[in-house]
């Protein structure tokens, strides 16, 4: 391409769908007969099997890794519990054949030689399925759960996760081209000197290695990142293949998308370089009022009442239990300076005082329950698709249309059977319209998300230390 | 077999299925081409020739190849993880056990047993863990620690698999309760820290491990552990034997067990940790003597290795075998050439070994624990109480504390 047009965003015209299976979090509804267990493998064939039938792009597993924590105790109310996400993704190369495998691994607590090396591994296995989730974590509370404790500052993640991914891709692209041999009567199982080692020096680590693993047929995993501060989205800018979004919502996501394509072009890559799938849930029926009812009972089973108290809780740093759930918000204040919300997700450093202050007050205006209000605060209200299966395919094909998203990270809310009702009736809707794909383009998962095959890093010298660009 | 010392128990056969075998220069007889190897579709078609072959137990090698380029080239150079390969392949087999073998000296223990807990689940339990402590000075400088030897060695196996030990306890069995009415999904009180410290005279860098882990309890409630001989003198389930020669491993066999029954070698399974012989094996192949096999192999490249080896014809190895399972409680055997020893087994070793009734049978979705005659054990903390989980009244003295 000229620079010209890898300096344009063009709109593939094209959706595709990924599935996140949470396993820990109040979006997994457990309290329905149907809901299926979080940990027996035949959970995770079946949703896996399912969304390959219905063409899905990725299957993804997040990553905690230490068990969450709420008021000081093991957090009981939500499914929790997940196996490793690298085995898991191995089990499940062998009963699968398209769909991509995507891992969330941390940078803090792996060594670079070691998580690059077990990716390769993932890649090489799966015949080229493999992806790299990459996040990051800095707080000494996870780190207790391993040899070298917390040894991160906040400000320093993101100069660590580069390093960490810069190494990783100078180990994946450590071999030659065709190294191995493809003869059977071949003299040496790959050309001599097939490998050049591997060096960085860093401030948080070191590494000396002589990879021992070939390139895989798309070169190296793919990589997908889910980092939104601004220091997170230039850090995908520069080194990732997609973008694990958290901007769902329509205007919001064309803006974000405009972001990314500025943000790339900075960096030096294409408009197109870096694609975008933001985190999402359906809730779908034959009729949009069946969709919507659908929804009541969703959320009710998402949102219980203890777990409305219990978000309270969090940022209150107090047992409220004594609360009516379904009464006003409570009118004491937090015991804590400074919000402890459930360990192992989201932010923490809220004022809490004054975010009490402000959440009575948002409550008593709109007259809002402690359930209610709960429920109108979690993340999932942006990122739900409610309706018909003509209405959400209508409105997907807008977003394809414009180039919004390249697809959507679809989290279901039920397990296994969570998928059914997209790839029976959303998906044939959707290739009706055009918009979504008829087969898999490849057998890897860089060739069904149509990235191209990336450049070997001319250099294989070692990124300085401490190299934030 | 009457009278053996292991009191006519039957034994049970595994197989390493590492690269192309257990000769450095196997590739150059296996049936594929180079770039074949380090695929999916090797391994499920070696584990799956393995099971039909009625083998009860798979093993995976790990950690750095040594191929040594000469002026003729290479030997095989590459390795995929062990644990990947062993959960790739639980879901393609019923019966056979898997066992990758996983570093505990440059590897973070809180992730070794998360992932072999997992593969525990994707088995159906038939997980086991083959432990290893890394003696390479350039797996040390990979993740960049300081290089660990001699008494070291054994200290880092022993907190690593004290680790995962205390980790697949900290659920107990019944800690997902799904109590619709209180809406709890978990019973925290069946949770529990584990507080892992090295112990003082640790020789390499010290850690602890908090917990609980951050999966429920394996199947197996504790995946059997496997180690060479002399490496976990308190907390195998299993140890592996080797001898100079075949002549040699019964009596070494006799004398491992010996050391923990204290009564000449005639403690049966459960006494002690199983014990399992290691030989290495090259067949007559094909109108070729297993001998000519060897010395061709051995031109390209040459074979150190520290197991007996045996060199000879099908017959000789099951009388061989079946003599030596009488005082090993399992053998495990490398094959010289992958696909043409395996060959050799699954035809004319395996078939006579079971008619003479020294084979343990082969049973569909049994659990590695099962094929050991192990218990499955209550978990270590289930009298302990709430550990992780307070009381709630000691709740509000820990807001916002670290734990």
């Amino acid at each position: 391409m000229t620079q010209h047009s890898r300096a344009k965003f063009q709109s593939s015209g094209k959706i595709q769908f990924g599935i996140f299976f949470q396993g820990v979090n109040s979006g997994t509804i457990w309290k329905a007969p149907e809901s299926g267990s979080q940990t027996d493998f035949e959970s995770f064939r079946r949703i896996a099997q399912t969304a390959e039938r219905g063409l899905f792009a990725a299957f993804f597993l997040g990553e905690g890794l230490r068990l969450r924590e709420h008021l000081g105790r093991p957090h009981a109310l939500d499914v929790a519990g997940r196996p490793d996400a690298q085995t898991m993704l191995a089990a499940l190369a062998s009963v699968t054949s398209h769909i991509g495998l995507v891992a969330t691994q941390n940078t803090t607590y792996n060594a670079p030689a070691d998580l690059a090396h077990r990716l390769a591994s993932l890649d090489l296995l799966s015949g080229g399925r493999a992806a790299w989730n990459v996040v990051t974590t800095d707080n000494a509370w996870t780190g207790a759960n391993f040899r070298r404790g917390g040894y991160l500052d906040h400000a320093d993640r993101y100069v660590h996760a580069e390093a960490f991914v810069e190494t990783a891709k100078q180990i994946w692209g450590s071999w030659e081209d065709g190294a191995v041999s493809s003869s059977v009567s071949a003299e040496s199982w790959a050309a001599p000197s097939h490998a050049r080692s591997v060096h960085h020096s860093g401030q948080h680590y070191s590494v000396d290695v002589t990879p021992r693993l070939p390139r895989s047929a798309p070169y190296r995993p793919v990589l997908f990142q889910a980092g939104d501060s601004p220091e997170g989205r230039d850090f995908a800018a520069r080194q990732a293949d997609v973008i694990f979004s958290a901007h769902p919502k329509f205007d919001d996501a064309v803006q974000f998308r405009a972001d990314i394509v500025s943000r790339s072009l900075a960096a030096g890559r294409g408009a197109n370089d870096v694609q975008i799938m933001p985190a999402s849930e359906f809730i779908l029926g034959a009729t949009d009022e069946g969709a919507r009812e659908k929804k009541e009972w969703v959320r009710s089973l998402q949102i219980g009442p203890q777990q409305a108290v219990a978000y309270l809780e969090q940022f209150w740093g107090r047992e409220l239990s004594a609360y009516d759930p379904d009464g006003p918000l409570p009118e004491i204040d937090p015991v804590v300076e400074e919000t402890s919300e459930t360990r192992g997700s989201g932010f923490h450093g809220a004022k809490a005082r004054q975010l009490a202050e402000e959440w009575r007050a948002e409550a008593k205006e709109k007259g809002l329950s402690i359930r209610q209000f709960v429920s109108s605060r979690t993340s999932r209200v942006d990122a739900t698709f409610t309706g018909s299966y003509t209405a959400v395919a209508d409105t997907l094909a807008e977003y394809a249309r414009v180039g919004a998203v390249d697809g959507f990270n679809i989290s279901p809310w039920l397990i296994p059977t969570g998928l059914d009702d997209i790839v029976n009736h959303l998906v044939p809707r959707l290739q009706e319209r055009g918009v979504y794909p008829t087969e898999y383009i490849g057998s890897t998962l860089r060739e069904n998300l149509g990235l191209a095959t990336p450049v070997r890093s001319e250099s294989l010298e070692p990124v300085p230390a401490g190299n934030a660009r | 077999m009457s009278g053996n010392s292991r009191g006519g128990q039957r034994g049970f056969l595994a197989l390493e299925l590492d690269g192309d075998g257990a000769h450095p220069a196997a590739w150059r007889k296996a049936r594929h081409a180079p770039d074949e190897l380090l695929t999916g579709s090797r391994i499920r078609s070696t584990v799956l020739a393995a099971e039909s072959a009625g083998f009860h137990v798979a093993t995976f090698a790990d950690g750095p190849v040594n191929s040594r380029p000469d002026g003729m080239g290479c030997d095989v150079a590459g390795r995929l993880n062990a644990l990947h390969r062993a959960a790739f392949a639980g879901p393609v087999t019923s019966s056979i056990v898997l066992v990758p073998e996983a570093d505990t000296v440059y590897t973070e223990p809180f992730h070794i047993s998360t992932q072999l807990a997992s593969l525990d689940y994707v088995s159906g339990g038939r997980a086991g863990w083959l432990v290893a402590a890394s003696r390479s000075a350039e797996e040390a400088a990979a993740v960049g620690r300081s290089f660990v030897e001699g008494a070291g060695l054994p200290q880092e196996a022993a907190a690593s698999v004290e680790v995962s030990r205390r980790l697949w306890d900290s659920w107990e069995d019944d800690a997902v309760i799904r109590d619709v009415p209180t809406g709890r999904y978990l019973d925290v009180d069946k949770l529990h820290y584990v507080d892992f410290e090295t112990p003082p005279d640790f020789a390499g860098a010290g850690y602890s491990v908090k917990g609980p882990s951050i999966i429920p309890r394996p199947l197996q409630g504790q995946l059997p552990v496997i180690a060479q001989s002399g490496l976990l003198p308190s907390a195998a389930d299993v140890v592996l034997v080797s001898a100079p020669t075949p002549e040699l491993l019964a009596a070494e066999v006799a004398e491992v067990r010996a050391r923990w029954a204290g009564d000449g070698g005639r403690a049966v399974i459960g006494g002690g940790p199983a014990v399992v012989a290691e030989l290495d094996v090259v067949l007559d192949s094909r109108g070729q003597s297993a001998s000519a096999r060897l010395a061709e192999l051995d031109a390209f490249t040459s074979w150190s290795s520290s197991r007996a080896r045996f060199v000879g014809t099908a017959a000789e190895l099951v009388d061989f075998l079946a003599d030596l399972l009488t005082v090993a409680d399992g053998i495990r055997l490398h094959p010289a050439v992958l696909d043409v020893e395996l060959e050799e087994l699954a035809q004319l070793v395996l078939p006579k070994l079971r008619r003479r009734g020294v084979l343990k049978p082969v049973v569909q979705g049994a659990t590695f624990r099962e094929l050991l005659g192990l218990e499955r054990p209550v978990s270590r903390y289930r009298h302990v109480g709430a550990s992780a989980g307070r009381g709630a009244e000691a709740t509000a003295a820990v807001v916002g504390s670290e734990n």
